[in-house]
């Protein structure tokens, strides 16, 4: 009984505290990777005795510091409440949301099978839509509380586009969902473990390869950078819904935009790349198609998971700040055009052609 | 048990949050946290998928809205003023709570509790319950939302 306590809180704390890193240590790619990607040499001015670690010290250590001694405004007729409710609710959805993300298959050790997931919910996608849905009222209970013109407006565009771009991403999911005909992430990741033909792997990419580009756009607009950051603006609003934050608020802004980076890489991986599924490995090892296996023993499994998982993630974090540091930003009315007029109808057009396509599939194989 | 207090706890104080502080904004947010609680309960009773389309559609996509239109309409510039049919919907306030009191002294016996079966509130026996026995009423419910967004549509294009 303590022992399986003791297990949910320490996946519940790993979760939570790689999650947190990983967005801290994103600060620092951002950075220095904008940095290669502009010609630049980026942050480099903070050292602890000459050692400035490309950067790390600057980004890690010395803008935290910064940022938690510096005063923290609020204005004067704003909301004091609200302004200080707004950036643990930016904050708190994009840190829940990994509780349904599995990170590796079952692993078995001192004879009790532990779920490599935080929590198995039979409603699990449902569920990371829901808190999803949640993340809007950072920005606009921000942006009102205050009590800023600017920051009126990007809480507004903020509210707009968010609830767009909701919809298509839901539709787009609707696809994968009647594929894998589940909503647990756990069995939808075991699924895409089949292989098609008898050697490509299931994977939501190969399956539902319009639903990962719309889910992809979505989800990058959800996490309101570049090119969805209308809400922010700088050029038009100042910085839109957190124009009137600074010092430890501000931080948790930023650590939330990291943190949702983060989120929509573990979905796209997730829904669309096989989660911690490595081509080819089944439970006892390898098994290529081509003929030969290689025989690992089942702890080397789970670890050769995990770390797929890991650099899944981590490949789809660098590519969403790859595209941030690439494009330019939308204008509003194309940020609208795009998720009504684009996205939605594909994403409709997307759910029928998978519908009629599973139903053919059925009538086919067993007429 | 105390999950169950603790909840009730929280959504009594968030609901009576929802109207009494002078700040709508405020008020709104009491009314999403109200929503939240209310669904956390829903989980705790074998009915997660409820809870979940409770935060999805309530807290995450209408207190949106309706937080989107206070905050176009400048609520600072609205004054309390007398309400008409005031005494009407006191009226109804009282035989709501009566009927609810009735509902609390309601102490049902031991065969008409259901039971809970496996896989209750779930997707699979919500879909099951939904396309087959309550088909019927879940496509009207559908009709009538599609009229709604056309007669809105149809409103606001002659207005513009």
């Amino acid at each position: 009984m303590i022992i399986d306590f003791a297990i949910i809180a320490a996946k519940a704390f790993l979760v939570l505290f790689m999650v947190l890193n990983l967005a801290g240590v994103l600060g620092w790619i951002e950075r220095k990777g904008s940095a290669l990607i502009q010609d630049r040499i980026g942050a480099n001015r903070a050292s602890i005795f000459g050692f400035a670690g490309m950067g790390l010290v600057n980004t890690l250590i010395a803008d935290p510091i910064k940022f938690l001694f510096k005063e923290d405004f609020i204005p004067a007729r704003g909301d004091r409440l609200l302004h200080t409710l707004a950036p643990c609710l930016a904050l708190f959805p994009a840190l829940v949301t990994f509780a349904v993300i599995p990170f590796g298959d079952v692993l078995v050790l001192g004879g009790r099978e532990i779920n490599l997931q935080v929590a198995n919910l039979n409603i699990g996608v449902l569920y990371i839509f829901a808190m999803a849905s949640l993340g809007v009222y950072g920005i606009v209970i921000g942006a009102w509380a205050s009590n800023n013109k600017f920051s009126l407006l990007g809480g507004v565009r903020g509210a707009a586009q968010m609830i767009s771009y909701e919809i298509a991403m839901g539709l787009s999911v609707m696809g994968v969902l009647m594929v894998y005909g589940t909503l647990e992430p756990q069995q939808m990741v075991r699924a895409q473990g089949e292989l098609l033909g008898g050697w490509l792997p299931a994977w939501g990419f190969f399956l539902q390869p319009v639903a990962f580009l719309l889910f992809f756009t979505a989800a990058v607009a959800e996490t309101k950078r570049i090119p969805f950051d209308v809400p922010e603006g700088e050029s038009e609003i100042v910085a839109g819904y957190h124009t009137e934050y600074s010092g430890g608020k501000f931080l948790m802004f930023f650590a939330g935009e990291f943190a949702e980076i983060v989120t929509a890489a573990g979905l796209v991986t997730t829904l669309f790349f096989g989660g911690w599924q490595v081509p080819w490995l089944m439970r006892d090892g390898f098994h290529f198609p081509w003929g030969g296996a290689i025989v690992l023993s089942p702890l080397a499994v789970t670890v050769l998971q995990v770390a797929a998982f890991t650099v899944k993630v981590i490949f789809f974090c660098w590519l969403q700040i790859l595209m941030r540091w690439s494009l330019p930003r939308f204008r509003y009315d194309q940020v609208m055009r795009l998720g009504w007029k684009m996205l939605l109808p594909v994403a409709l057009v997307n759910v029928v052609v998978t519908a009629v396509w599973i139903v053919l599939r059925e009538r086919l194989s067993n007429p | 048990m105390i999950l169950f207090l603790i909840l009730a706890a929280l959504s009594i104080v968030s609901s009576l949050l929802v109207i009494f502080p002078r700040s709508v904004v405020r008020n709104a947010m009491a009314l999403a946290a109200t929503l939240f609680f209310v669904a956390v309960l829903f989980v705790t009773l074998d009915a997660p998928m409820v809870g979940a389309l409770q935060v999805l559609v309530y807290a995450g996509a209408i207190m949106i809205l309706i937080l989107f239109v206070i905050m176009l309409l400048n609520p600072a510039a609205l004054e309390a003023r007398p309400v008409a049919w005031g005494m009407v919907g006191s009226l109804a306030a009282v035989a709501l709570l009566l009927e609810l009191t009735a509902i609390f002294f309601y102490r049902p016996s031991s065969a008409e509790q259901p039971s809970v079966t496996v896989g209750f509130g779930g997707p699979e026996a919500l879909a099951q319950s939904l396309f087959t026995d309550f088909v019927l009423p879940f496509e009207i419910a559908s009709v009538l939302l599609l009229v709604a967004i056309i007669g809105a549509v149809a409103l606001a294009k002659r207005e513009g």
